[in-house]
């Protein structure tokens, strides 16, 4: 495999809240390669954005600040870098898409305008008038009908899904190596969501930028994403292809996820979901996070009292489970209980 | 130009802006439309109710009302949007740096806001002129310092919530500095409740120097001021009360227009009543 373009390595970000510090990502490493999708899944307060916003450097300070880990951008650590330095990366060699484009465009500024502002912010010699025409050809490679007219509209005049493509427009618009996607579609209605999606393909296909897709929509990560990471209480606890993880998890919090997801390419008699909440960040369980919700554990000492490291499971995957071996067994059970069998259908 | 259709529609506040273009023009053709000099005095015709030859009447030095209520409209305009342009000119920036940077900054600016809070506005400009001295650029200074809290404490407001907006983290996600985002991001956004509170500014500006006025510290005799002439027709309020009916309707109306301007360009403005009329292409 070629040298990663983006690696994360003992990330840890914390936020100083009133009842104690949270550790939202914590010791969190991964590698990005050239032209993958890289699929960040993981429940809400996992950690998933907070990753993306520490590689952007804009994790609101205070209370939040990073205390370990690096960030390396090809060989330059950005967590090292002085504030201008990291300005003038964030979008041009890291661009970002966000969330509800609803909000993510300043209603008051046409969506022409704001594009052309992403590109001259990066190159000031670029004219008025280049940078109209380069917005003009973006807004076009992204699908949106009519670009010169739509150069001039406000964001108001846009549907959600136009506004989530003109912020993809805005995301490529100078050709990043990485192109983070914090769940670029939840805001979005399910039919235009596909569209996005592939929008968002062919951009980066274009860009050849190497993408980050956030999300918790396992169906996204499906279609996707080539490598996933699973986070749970701000860890990594599992890495694998998407194929693998799919049909053969090895982390009991992945299998609770397919589980509990409703499938319309099997049958299933009724759904496995995971029991218990999220842990409480402040106060982190003892030995394995997620040992108070874990079907595997059945009150095995380790699980109480060390946290499970991330085990190599072979071919660049890898667990963060002391049980991870048994995990496929389990699966065969779960399986039975719900009717049907997992892993078969991708 | 929606804005300005939904504006339109908007009576009380048309009807406020037909009062003060109406002052407007009264101000500056004055001296075309009256044949009197505001300063002219004319004992023999002191203290005459209004009549043929002088509509609103004459005062005690007999100098024509009307004529000196157009040449006040002058002075009460001017006073009014001077004092709030300097409100603005200083108010904003500081608003914006407390909201936006917060810290030491927010405190610091917050904190000055608040001493001037302490004291109505009425005594912090009476407290001014005493220490600048009487004169109208110190009636304008005054007034405009008194505005000045009001407006830090809006603009702070309105940049706290916007630069928690999605956008603004969008646009640094672009690379943009502070500087960028405050001008381009949050400057434009909070504009509409600044303009809106700077018109209500205009009539209570307006007010706050008739008040002066009235009690001595404003602009000076003889020159025409609706509070002067207010003051001064005082001690005739039972004999004449043309004298002081007519200023205070003169004052009353430059309220009343700027409230109901101000009023219609907070509906016409209201982003929350901004709708899609232009079907998307």
């Amino acid at each position: 495999m070629s040298n990663p373009v983006l690696s994360v390595r003992g990330l840890t970000t914390e936020f100083v809240t009133p009842g104690g510090v949270v550790k939202a990502v914590n010791d969190v490493s991964w590698d990005l390669y050239p032209g993958e999708t890289l699929g960040v899944v993981g429940e809400s307060g996992s950690g998933k954005s907070v990753t993306a916003m520490s590689i952007l450097g804009l994790v609101p300070s205070p209370p939040g600040r990073i205390v370990a880990g690096e960030i390396l951008l090809e060989d330059r650590d950005l967590l090292k870098m002085s504030a201008k330095e990291l300005r003038k990366l964030r979008g041009s060699d890291i661009g970002m898409i966000f969330q509800d484009p609803m909000t993510s465009l300043n209603p008051v500024l046409t969506v022409g305008a704001q594009i052309s502002e992403a590109l001259r912010l990066h190159d000031r010699t670029l004219s008025r008038a280049e940078a109209r025409t380069r917005t003009i050809e973006l807004l076009a490679m992204v699908g949106v009908p009519n670009p010169e007219g739509r150069f001039d509209q406000y964001p108001h005049e846009h549907s959600g899904g136009m506004r989530q493509r003109a912020m993809i427009a805005m995301a490529i618009a100078n050709d990043p190596k990485v192109l983070i996607a914090d769940e670029p579609t939840t805001a979005l209605d399910v039919t235009i969501q596909a569209q996005v999606l592939e929008v968002l393909r062919t951009a980066q296909e274009r860009t050849n930028a190497a993408t980050i897709l956030i999300t918790h929509d396992l169906g996204v990560i499906a279609e996707h994403a080539d490598r996933v990471v699973v986070m749970y209480g701000g860890k990594v606890v599992e890495v694998a292809d998407v194929r693998s993880i799919f049909s053969a998890p090895r982390h009991p919090y992945t299998l609770g996820l397919m589980s509990s997801l409703p499938r319309l390419d099997v049958d299933l008699e009724r759904l496995d979901p995971i029991p218990g909440s999220p842990p409480n960040l402040v106060d982190l369980p003892e030995g394995c996070s997620f040992r108070p919700r874990c079907r595997v554990t059945r009150g095995r000492e380790i699980c109480r009292t060390t946290v499970p490291p991330l085990y190599d499971t072979g071919e660049g995957k890898a667990a963060a489970c002391h049980f991870s071996e048994e995990v496929p067994a389990e699966m065969v059970t779960v399986s039975r209980e719900m009717g049907a069998r997992l892993g078969s259908g991708s | 130009m929606r804005a300005w259709r939904r504006f339109r529609h908007h009576t009380p506040a048309m009807i406020g802006l037909g009062i003060i273009v109406t002052f407007v023009l009264l101000a500056a053709l004055a001296p075309v439309i009256s044949p009197y000099d505001p300063n002219d005095q004319d004992l023999a015709a002191a203290i005459q109710g209004p009549s043929g030859s002088h509509w609103l009447g004459t005062d005690q030095l007999g100098r024509d009302i009307a004529t000196r209520l157009m040449y006040g409209a002058r002075i009460s305009l001017m006073i009014g949007v001077l004092a709030v342009a300097i409100g603005l000119v200083i108010g904003v920036p500081l608003g914006m740096i407390a909201g936006y940077y917060g810290g030491w900054a927010d405190l610091a600016i917050s904190r000055l806001a608040d001493m001037m809070f302490a004291f109505t506005s009425i005594l912090l400009a009476l407290t001014l002129v005493a220490v600048l001295g009487v004169s109208l650029q110190n009636v304008i200074v005054a007034v405009g310092i008194s505005v000045i809290p009001v407006i830090i404490r809006l603009v702070r407001s309105s940049v706290l919530s916007l630069r928690e907006e999605p956008y603004v983290e969008a646009a640094r996600a672009l690379g943009a500095g502070n500087g960028r985002i405050i001008v381009r991001h949050v400057f434009r956004n909070s504009l509409t409740p600044v303009l809106v509170h700077g018109t209500l500014s205009i009539g209570v500006s307006i007010l706050l120097a008739a008040g002066l006025g009235f009690l001595g510290l404003g602009v000076q005799s003889p020159t025409a001021e609706w509070g002067t002439m207010l003051g001064e027709g005082r001690q005739f309020i039972f004999s004449a009360p043309h004298l002081t009916t007519f200023p205070g309707i003169a004052i009353f109306l430059a309220i009343l227009a700027f409230n109901l301007l101000g009023d219609g360009l907070r509906d016409a403005l209201d982003p929350r009543m901004r709708t899609v009329d232009r079907p998307a292409a």
